[in-house]
């Protein structure tokens, strides 16, 4: 979508604008939470000081603390049961059963609604008996991140080069060797993205965990959840300005290493 | 000091108490006299706000059980948690009376060893007589009160007075109030209107209800629980389906905030702790609600929250003062317990569910 | 290129690694994944359990209860929004990428990266902040009474309107990501030609840039619509409850009214509908890849 020559300038004005407009929408809320946050007192009109007293509240051991501490266990977890099983779906799928039937029920589980999958596994230990407690949120996480992983993968196989495979193959090396030395280096980096999204979508998953947690496993959307809804709750400012600046660092961080990388290697 | 010591003088109590009765007679509580219930730990499930701030600390200073405090916003919160699987997590459960009848119905609640609570006998002996729990065999009451009419005085007109000045609002008022989100009590107000009973499963009447308070809802701010108070001291809502509790402590922190009875009456509702049979720490969950009806511990939440409690030796130990400055605040309790109940309507309440839809589908 | 012979050993490996990769993993999402949704099948057909759960008898009575007109009018105003949601975010996407094609493509990593940072704080908090913000006693309210163009607060919150705006919101990003990933490939050659044979520039737009990212448009629009629909935290903390969307009363009949095979019920038309819209999605896809070579 390129523009007409004449009005390159106007055009490029607008888009100026355009982008800016975008991006205050997109700060504004949270610059406003971070702000709050230093506000010793809790109303949004009211300047009443400078404070630091909700962050060591947000961060002393309390619902917010516990919160997090399950929300990474759960998140570990369910990505390590993920990276394992999605990579061997992925694999089985490239090598067995490429037909768009087999890819297409491997990546299912990532679009099904997540308010389905937690009733669904909600009902399922209902009838079963069984109670739900922080290995059912392990789970029902696993499951949608397992096909996250093995889309990433399937992607990657797929684009990946096939006569290095093959050479391997005609040099005499078996298919195992093939795959533990050819296949299996190539794959790492997929594994490692597909790995980071599942993580980084376990983390702030709350319809699934709503469903499927117990008293002594809630996850931190849950406690924030609790929180908010009983009005303002300057300590979650807090946390949320720290996980602003967490995410701005790692990707400050990721940019000064894979921004030279990309742009160094020209096709 | 001197309160931590009597308090530890109760905890000793009920220890004591809990031997004594092991040793009379096996009775279904099954208490173990030789519990150190310093290594118990003890979950609770309540309102945000409604215990002193510092319960878990005092609490574990006095007897050494480290106390664990979740919330529940809503009674159906509460109850779903407790109902959603074999072991919740949760060792005592804040309900309202018609949910702890469902609770003992469905055998989830465990009988409580009287000897091991020797504080029941503050407690007015009218609350043995509640048809959601005689004789107190499954829950100890925590607190009790009516819901009404929280209203700013100088934003209305006139003194609001009936539930009409919630359900129709005046001018000033329209698109500033607000009906309760715990769904028994927002049918409270159109119930009382019309003249049905709080626990009416005629269909017809019900139909009649959810009309009037679609209406109402549709001039409403927000269906709302927890946070009225804020929005009537922000000036956000004017008139408000309040506790009489909480209302009272949004009057403390701002006296334009005011408590008025409807004409047409409204409901008694009654907290109580229920220990669920799940429940692995009995021996800790007996010594908390002793703690709790403990008189000055009691007086907690009359002082702070401006809640009754079905406490006598409590209530009567409070200055008058407290009594004239707040008059939803009330020593008689029998005339309190004269008040309709909600109780549990067993399968009717699908018809409640269905017109709780729709009243907010707007 | 000639497939290697298999020899009968290589064929037993074979089907042992076909075993062990498919089946493990398969076997997982079968329990975990495809049995749960079985179970919502099933039950939608069970009766209710007093205090939740299901009694295992079979009944049509929850299907019979989706008649009711107040389900019909629910899901008519979730699908609304839902749309008007996915609706807003294409056109403000569609800006967006637009905007950016005047970036270098190095500005052009940062600018979507800049969409992506405040997409990872936390969904709930993004939420609540516009709780901050519109409230009677909010930011918005306070700064507009400040410069004195309003007297008194503007009622913002509760409302239809702002459930939408902050739907917007929290999905607009995954509308613009699937957009600019099809909008990269886009050969500005080609809109340049047509433009030189005369056409305008929104014609280009129309003919040349609109078929050409439809697919990432598409995509996004799933991405914004299903969420959208079974979403029921925004609905309840910033519609104050007035605001009923299909995913309050799924949500609703596990945790408050406890009709667990209501809710089953209406999950399945929620899944329904999905595959609809995904069928429609791949269609429409096929149509537009098969015409514009």
């Amino acid at each position: 979508m390129s523009a007409p020559s004449m009005s390159k300038t106007g055009s490029k004005v607008l888009s100026r604008i355009a982008l800016a407009l975008l991006y205050i929408f997109l700060y504004v809320p949270i610059i406003v939470v971070i702000v709050m946050s230093f506000n010793s007192g809790r109303s949004v009109l009211r300047w009443e000081g400078f404070s630091l007293d909700w962050y060591v509240k947000a961060f002393s051991p309390g619902p917010l603390m516990s919160g997090l501490q399950v929300t990474l266990i759960v998140a570990l977890a369910s990505t390590a049961i993920a990276v394992v099983l999605g990579t061997m779906l992925a694999i089985g799928v490239h090598r067995y059963a490429r037909g768009p039937l087999a890819r297409s029920l491997a990546t299912l589980p990532a679009f099904i609604p997540d308010i389905l999958l937690g009733i669904g596994i909600l009902s399922m230990f209902g009838l079963a008996k069984a109670a739900i407690g922080l290995h059912s949120v392990i789970l029902a996480h696993a499951s949608f991140e397992i096909a996250i992983v093995a889309a990433v993968l399937l992607a990657r196989l797929g684009s990946m080069e096939k006569s290095l495979e093959e050479a391997s193959t005609n040099l005499g090396a078996s298919g195992t060797t093939t795959f533990m030395r050819v296949v299996l280096p190539q794959l790492a980096p997929a594994i490692v993205a597909g790995a980071a999204l599942g993580f980084t979508l376990s983390l702030d998953e709350f319809l699934m965990a709503f469903f499927t947690t117990s008293t002594n496993s809630q996850t931190l959307p849950i406690q924030i959840y609790s929180m908010v809804r009983f009005g303002v709750t300057p300590e979650v400012n807090a946390l949320a300005a720290v996980m602003f600046v967490v995410s701005l660092g790692a990707v400050l961080l990721a940019q000064r290493i894979v921004m030279p990388l990309m742009f160094r290697r020209k096709p | 000091m001197r309160r931590s010591g009597l308090v530890q003088l109760s905890a000793a109590a009920a220890v004591a108490a809990i031997a004594l009765t092991a040793c009379s007679s096996g009775g279904s509580t099954e208490l173990d006299p030789n519990a150190d219930i310093s290594e118990q730990t003890l979950t609770i499930s309540t309102w945000p706000e409604y215990y002193s701030p510092t319960l878990a600390e005092d609490f574990e200073a006095a007897t050494g059980v480290k106390l664990n405090i979740v919330h529940h916003a809503t009674n159906e919160e509460g109850f779903a948690k407790v109902t959603a699987s074999a072991d919740s997590g949760i060792d005592i459960v804040f309900l309202a009376g018609n949910f702890i009848s469902v609770l003992v119905e469905e055998g989830l609640a465990s009988e409580i060893d009287q000897n091991a609570v020797p504080n029941l006998e503050n407690l007015y002996p009218e609350v043995r007589k509640f048809a959601f729990d005689p004789d107190l065999k499954h829950n100890v009451p925590y607190a009790w009160g009516t819901t009404g009419l929280c209203y700013r005085e100088d934003l209305v007109a006139e003194t609001p007075d009936s539930w009409a000045d919630l359900l129709e609002p005046a001018p000033e008022a329209v698109g500033k109030t607000t009906l309760m989100d715990d769904m028994r009590w927002t049918f409270i107000p159109a119930q009382r209107l019309l003249g049905y009973s709080i626990n009416t499963t005629d269909e017809a009447e019900l139909d009649e209800v959810g009309a009037v308070l679609k209406n109402a809802a549709q001039k409403s701010l927000a269906f709302d629980n927890t946070t009225y108070g804020e929005k009537l001291i922000a000036g956000e809502a004017v008139i408000s389906h309040g506790h009489d509790g909480w209302c009272n402590t949004a009057a403390s922190e701002d006296p334009r905030v005011s408590f008025a009875m409807p004409k047409e009456g409204s409901d008694l509702w009654v907290d109580g702790m229920v220990l669920l049979k799940s429940s692995k720490n009995r021996e800790a969950a007996h010594a908390f609600m002793n703690y709790i009806l403990e008189t000055e511990n009691q007086t907690w939440l009359v002082e702070n929250l401006l809640y009754n409690v079905p406490n006598r030796a409590a209530m009567e130990s409070l200055p008058d003062e407290l009594f004239e400055k707040y008059p939803a605040l009330i020593r008689d309790g029998a005339s309190l317990a004269q008040m309709e109940q909600i109780e549990d309507v067993g399968d009717a309440i699908d018809i409640y569910n269905r017109i709780n839809t729709e009243i907010r589908a707007g | 290129m000639t497939k290697p012979v298999r020899s009968y050993r290589s064929r037993q490996t074979r089907a042992v690694g076909a075993i062990l990769t498919l089946g493990i993993p398969g076997l997982f999402l079968l329990l975990f994944v495809a049995v749960p949704l079985g179970v919502v099948l099933v039950s939608a057909f069970f009766k209710r359990g007093r205090i939740g759960g299901f009694k295992p008898e079979f009944t049509l009575e929850n299907f019979a209860e989706l008649t009711r007109p107040v389900y019909a009018q629910v899901l008519g105003s979730s699908l609304l929004m839902s749309a008007t949601v996915t609706l807003i975010c294409l056109v403000v996407a569609y800006a967006a990428v637009w905007a950016m094609r005047t970036l270098t493509p190095r500005g052009r990593i940062i600018a979507l990266v800049a969409i992506l940072i405040p997409f990872w704080t936390s969904f709930l908090i993004r939420a609540y902040a516009w709780m901050l913000l519109l409230g009677d006693a909010g930011t918005i309210n306070g700064a507009l009474q400040l410069f004195g163009v309003i007297e008194t607060p503007l009622r913002m919150l509760y409302s239809p309107e702002a459930v939408i705006l902050v739907l917007v919101y929290l999905y607009l990003p995954l509308m613009i990501l699937p957009l600019a990933a099809s909008a990269e490939g886009l050969d500005s050659s080609l809109g340049d030609a047509a433009r030189n044979l005369g056409a305008s520039p929104w014609r280009s737009f129309r003919t040349v840039d609109l078929p050409l990212t439809l697919p990432g448009a598409l995509t996004g629009a799933v991405l914004v619509f299903v969420p959208s629909m079974s979403n029921f935290v925004v609905p309840d903390l910033i519609g104050g409850g007035r605001v009923l969307l299909i995913g309050n009363v799924i949500q609703d009949q596990f945790l408050v009214a406890r009709n667990w095979p209501l809710g089953s019920v209406l999950a399945l038309v929620l899944l329904l509908l999905l595959v609809l819209l995904l069928v429609a999605q791949s269609m429409v896809i096929r149509r537009i890849q098969g015409g514009s070579k």
